[in-house]
């Protein structure tokens, strides 16, 4: 039982990063933006962030810096696709092999320096539980703020008109433009939005759960986020249950190793991506639910008075 | 016209990032030009025929940092141009993928006039092998490989004998029971590894348990942390690995459980956690080396290293540890030293029952190159390696 609540909390905090980069790439494309710049993003927040806790010793601030890193990323990205019309598949490709070289650069200097050590975070009484105790209430508070953040995002999207104006100029931006709406900057903002929670994302594995910065510390989870996207039919909610499935599939893998359980951890490494295959290979028996769902002018450029 | 100059714009824009990331790896594959002008503003003003300088070359497989394997190498490298001053020339070539790279590079560095190359990782044991067929005069080193030519050999060291000190360690320290440990490829090396680690626990505590975890990867920070954490949630209380960062002893650390360092003195990345580091230390080999080129005496061959040669050593043992064990671990370091202990003395059982070393027989080489099984006590089945 007391194994079952570790392996629960172990699941939490793996799926963090992948809710927090899965929210904000979602946000991403709801505005018809596909940036799949992520890894690069996220690498180069998670080499400021490092070097920032590095100096300050604040985690607080590196996360901050992180957000700020994955904007700048997000920003030359925007400007890319938005205004000069690049094709959104080859410049995020190119942002993220640029974010691997450009954070490796960057990052020499900081490979194998150890941080300050942090005490455990805790919620008071609740911690104190059996079971769910050490299971849900000894996390990082930034596992708690990414569910928080599900719910705000959640309440923006389908909730406020703000959140409509985004959807709509991810549906139909000629609309949203004739009704006098900038859908330049929209998306512009919704871009950044994504890059810095991306970039927290990031700042979070080399700061918190790594934590110690290498090249390709990021080792593939920002392609994760973008496949949990797919796989959670750009709902929040579900970004962030996909995010702990996956979180859990790799923890369940060690675990059962160390149970002597005898299972290929490729097989088990290459779920993520199977199942977005499968949920993929759904949604598109069943056109109602992408026209629901997905974003109608995903991936495609606009331009104002073409 | 509009529509031209974007699309000119995009295309240049796209080429520049390009050539950023290109501009960014070219950089790390270069070797450290630092000492280049140095050697050359010395043979500049020298107008007495004065020996070349033996140029030598190490290629690496990660970055030097701080700590951990590659930087244990850089030591070596260190200590051998400190040890024959401007009678070498030393340069590294550090993060050099495994594969078609890496045969780039030692080309490029026996075309520079490079007599000796080293080459410091498993994986570029094809590679070097093709390159040194190309320069028959130029004398190729692989570490921890099996294939040799007439200008290449290998060596190694005897990691398991810090394995099973530490082990010695970890039996005395475990309150659960039950000791972990973060593989890297069930390979002999590893598999050396654990079993020895396993074996050295169970002189102290007879019914220890050892729990694996295979992480596919020598160096994954975060992997190697969850795998860990899925170590101590298991409860394991005192953890060793054989990958290169120091995750696992921070995991350790944030769960106040014991660790150990590997490669290189990692104390200082968990003061609590950290009971001891398991390091290599490749200065003596690379000296020999290299004085085997300089006199002629280079011949292909084997070297396997280990405690009795300074090549392996348990260090900054922490003072939680007992006296008692303490004691221990320095009498078998002293056997070790002296050539009388050996770590697989028989009978060793496999943990399917099956005796793999009979009574007081002492494992030999090719027993040890061969090792494919947990020895009893451990838990699981060796994943298959196909």
């Amino acid at each position: 039982m007391n194994e079952l609540a570790l392996l629960l909390a172990a699941t939490l905090a793996s799926g963090t990063p992948l809710a927090l980069a899965g929210l904000g790439l979602l946000l991403n494309e709801k505005s018809g933006v596909l940036n799949l710049g992520a890894e690069g993003m996220m690498l180069v927040a998670a080499v400021a962030g490092f070097a920032v806790a590095f100096h300050t010793g604040n985690d607080w601030v590196a996360f901050g810096a992180g957000a700020l890193a994955g904007m700048a990323m997000a920003a030359i990205f925007g400007w890319l696709v938005i205004w000069l019309g690049t094709n959104q598949y080859a410049t995020g490709l190119a942002l993220s092999l640029f974010g691997g070289g450009f954070s490796a650069f960057v990052g020499v200097n900081y490979v194998g320096k150890k941080l300050a050590a942090k005490s455990a975070f805790e919620v008071p009484i609740l911690a104190d539980l059996p079971f769910v105790g050490p299971a849900l209430f000894k996390q990082h508070p930034m596992t708690y703020i990414a569910i928080g953040l599900t719910i705000a995002i959640a309440w923006f999207l389908y909730r406020s008109r703000a959140g409509l104006v985004l959807r709509a100029v991810g549906e139909s931006p000629e609309s949203a433009h004739a009704l006098g709406y900038r859908v330049r900057l929209i998306r512009l903002g919704a871009v950044l939005g994504g890059g810095a929670l991306c970039g927290i994302a990031g700042a979070f594995l080399s700061v918190v759960y790594a934590p110690l910065w290498v090249e390709g510390l990021v080792a593939g989870r920002g392609w994760i986020a973008l496949a949990l996207t797919t796989f959670a039919t750009w709902r929040p909610a579900r970004t962030l249950l996909g995010a702990y499935l996956f979180g859990g599939v790799t923890m369940l893998q060690f675990y059962l190793q160390g149970e002597g359980v005898e299972i290929a951890s490729q097989l088990l490494s290459m779920l993520p991506y199977l199942a977005t295959i499968v949920v993929l290979a759904l949604i598109s028996r069943d056109p109602a639910w992408i026209r629901i769902n997905m974003p109608a002018s995903l991936g495609k450029p606009f331009h104002p008075g073409s | 016209m509009i529509e031209m100059n974007k699309r000119f714009l995009l295309q240049a824009a796209v080429a520049v990032l390009a050539l950023a990331a290109i501009a960014g790896c070219g950089e790390k594959q270069a070797p450290k030009p630092a000492e280049a002008p140095k050697a050359e503003a010395k043979a500049a003003p020298a107008p007495p025929p004065k020996p070349e300088p033996l140029k030598a070359a190490w290629v690496y497989v990660g970055p030097v940092g701080d700590a951990g394997w590659t930087f244990a190498h850089d030591n070596g490298r260190k200590a051998a141009e400190a040890e024959f001053g401007d009678k070498i020339k030393t340069s590294f070539v550090e993060k050099v993928p495994e594969g078609a790279d890496a045969e780039r590079v030692f080309r490029d560095l026996a075309t520079q006039g490079n007599k000796i190359i080293f080459a410091t990782s498993f994986g570029y044991m094809e590679p070097m092998l093709k390159v040194a067929g190309e320069f028959p005069d130029v004398k190729f080193e692989h570490a921890t490989g099996y294939k040799t030519a007439p200008n290449m050999r290998i060596y190694d060291s005897s990691f398991y004998q810090d394995a099973y000190l530490a082990g010695i360690i970890a039996g005395k320290m475990s309150k659960t029971g039950t000791i972990g440990f973060v593989g890297s490829f069930p390979i002999p090396e590893v598999l050396r590894n654990i079993n020895a680690f396993t074996l050295g626990a169970q002189t102290v505590n007879p019914k220890i348990k050892t729990k694996v975890v295979w992480v596919s990867t020598w160096f994954d920070p975060p992997k190697e942390g969850e795998a860990a954490q899925s170590l101590i949630n298991g409860g394991a209380d005192v953890l060793l690995q054989n990958t290169d960062s120091t995750a696992v002893l921070q995991t350790a650390e944030k769960n106040g459980k014991y660790a150990f360092g590997w490669d290189s003195d990692m104390s200082a990345f968990a003061p609590k956690a950290h009971l001891a580091s398991a390091i290599v230390d490749w200065s003596g080999y690379y000296k020999k080396a290299i004085k085997d080129v300089m006199e002629n005496t280079w011949k292909t061959e084997r070297t396997v290293w280990g405690v009795k040669e300074g090549a392996n050593d348990l260090i900054k043992i922490a003072d939680v540890i007992p006296e008692e064990i303490r004691k221990k671990v320095q009498e078998i370091k002293d056997g070790m030293k002296a050539g009388t202990f050996e770590v697989f003395s028989g009978p060793i059982m496999g943990n399917d029952g099956k005796e793999r070393l009979a009574k007081d027989i002492k494992a030999d080489q090719a027993w040890k190159d061969k090792v494919d099984f947990y020895v009893k006590g451990i838990d699981g089945k060796i994943p298959s390696a196909k």
